[in-house]
């Protein structure tokens, strides 16, 4: 419940606000037309959040797949493979990665003879998208490994190969495991996708940015903001809940 | 004239720097029932999983219905393709149906189609006397029925040979007869089976040969008359009069 009061009050605060000269809140009032311009203006950068977010996480959750594999096999070789992944991806903070995805994969590109240009959109993708996987692996890993090495023999002594054991026997039971945590890697890309701003692209943040610096209402425009993100994560939680309940169902039936 | 169904000459493995296994001679003929006991620790299951490569041996050669055992994907395949194996935890899916857990072999390994992998799944159901309960999770079922279900799904493969390691060990009491009357069934069926158990009753009713194992090492091997009756190792003497104390 406490949820609840501190969403309303910054809304009280709001309607409230328009006549009052300390506070600005008219640059977002949605009934005048410049707020209502202004609110617009902010909300529309929501498409790319959550296209960025949404394209970023799918490929997390493969890559992190791909990576988690190695992790597991019984060849000391293939899990290094896997560790020097994990260790130097977790290693390196998101901007860093960014501008190096962003400024210097296309020189490698150009001086490979490619032409693969990269845009503030893919470029933020593409390192949310490696940031994320050594975390989405970490997890496969953890929950393919959490299923019992029992299920893996029996599945090999009645024929199954690697790639079968995987799709019939352990990712189906992993997945409970794997996907709560999953969602909250969901979460982090949502907000870690606020560092595209600084590479151009006219998301959430970038918007704000913009806007705060023609209006000079940073505190205003800010707290919507937040609130924008607030909004996109509870929307999230409650599918993975929703999602939670009913593979929890699915168990008992 | 009886063929040599699994045949171990001079097997050796080792965990690091621990012998689990030494110098193991062993050969089971098609059709014949094998017992192995032994102490806790003492390599059973060792040898039992390095017959179906779930163990590589590093020393010494296993062959299954003449085929040599080695790293050759090939030759694990058919050895996994031959020879069936059931576990004391029973290790079924739980995420899937008795049914299901029945047909995924014999659909994804063998590639039959679903009602074919249904017939044949009702069929070894009834075998082990559970056919009602085709439709449950694992979960939903007895220790006795659950092994029994296990049993059936390695049937469903049509193995020439069947493993069992310690089949009844996690069972209670009262359900550990009706898995072994099935066993019982199944050796008076014909099947090749190899069996480690604490079971001396069922032993001396289906064996033809009892082994003994301690540290590593085969003591002693011999029909069960002479295994019970006059057994020649001391250490063999000391383990039969512990387990047939109770
Ligand atoms: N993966 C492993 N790594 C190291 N040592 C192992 C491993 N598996 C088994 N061992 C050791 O090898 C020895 C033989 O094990 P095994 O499981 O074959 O014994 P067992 O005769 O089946 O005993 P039990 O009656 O307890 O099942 C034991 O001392 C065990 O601790
Ligand atoms: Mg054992």
């Amino acid at each position: 419940m406490k949820k609840w009061i501190f969403l309303t009050l910054p809304l009280v605060l709001l309607a409230g606000c328009s006549s009052s000269s300390t506070w600005g809140w008219y640059v977002i009032n949605p009934m005048t037309d410049t707020g209502w311009i202004n609110i617009k203006f902010l909300i529309s950068g929501m498409g790319d959040t959550i296209a960025i977010s949404l394209i970023a996480a799918l490929i997390s959750i493969l890559l992190g797949l791909v990576v988690a594999l190695p992790g597991l096999s019984n060849k000391r070789g293939w899990r290094w493979v896997n560790r020097i992944y994990v260790e130097f991806i977790r290693s390196i903070p998101l901007l860093p990665m960014l501008f190096w995805v962003f400024y210097g994969l296309p020189i490698i590109f150009r001086e490979m003879g490619l032409n693969i240009p990269i845009d503030p959109f893919w470029g933020a993708i593409i390192t949310l998208a490696l940031s994320d996987s050594a975390f989405t692996a970490e997890i496969y890993r953890a929950g393919i490994q959490s299923i019992a090495k029992g299920q893996t023999e029996a599945a090999q002594t009645i024929g199954l190969n690697y790639i079968q054991t995987m799709r019939y026997v352990i990712l189906p039971q992993a997945i409970r495991r794997i996907l709560p945590p999953l969602a909250n890697q969901f979460i982090y890309i949502v907000k870690m996708s606020a560092f595209a701003s600084v590479i151009g692209m006219q998301e959430l943040t970038r918007r704000a940015n913009e806007l705060v610096v023609t209006e000079y209402r940073p505190l205003e425009i800010y707290t919507l903001l937040i609130f924008e993100y607030l909004v996109l994560v509870l929307i999230i939680s409650a599918g993975v809940r929703w999602l939670e309940r009913r593979m929890g169902a699915d168990e008992r039936s | 004239m009886a063929q040599t169904a699994i045949e171990l000459v001079g097997v050796n493995k080792w965990y690091g720097t621990f012998h689990v296994l030494k110098d193991i001679d062993l050969s089971i003929q098609t059709g014949e029932k094998v017992v192995i006991c032994g102490p806790s620790g003492s390599g059973k299951s060792t040898v039992v999983r390095c017959i179906n490569r779930l163990e590589e041996h590093q020393k010494g050669t296993i062959r299954v219905d003449g085929v040599e055992l080695t790293n050759d994907p090939k030759s694990v395949a058919t050895i996994r393709s031959e020879v069936g194996m059931v576990f004391q935890q029973f290790n079924l899916f739980p995420h899937l149906s008795v049914l299901e857990n029945l047909t995924l072999g014999p659909i994804k390994a063998r590639g039959l189609s679903r009602s074919e992998a249904e017939q044949k799944a009702m069929h070894y159901l009834e075998r082990v006397h559970i056919p009602d309960q085709a439709k449950k999770r694992p979960g939903q079922l007895s220790g006795g029925q659950q092994q029994r279900v296990a049993i059936a799904r390695s049937l469903c493969m049509e193995p020439k040979v069947l493993l069992f390691d310690e089949p009844t060990s996690a069972l209670d009491p009262e359900m550990i007869s009706e898995v072994l009357d099935v066993m019982v069934e199944l050796a008076d069926e014909g099947m090749t089976m190899v069996v480690v158990t604490h079971e001396m009753g069922f032993a001396r009713k289906v064996a033809d040969n009892m082994v003994f194992m301690d540290a590593g090492e085969i003591v002693e091997q011999g029909p069960p008359e002479e295994f019970f009756g006059s057994p020649r190792s001391p250490r063999c003497q000391k383990f039969l009069s512990q387990i047939l104390q109770h």
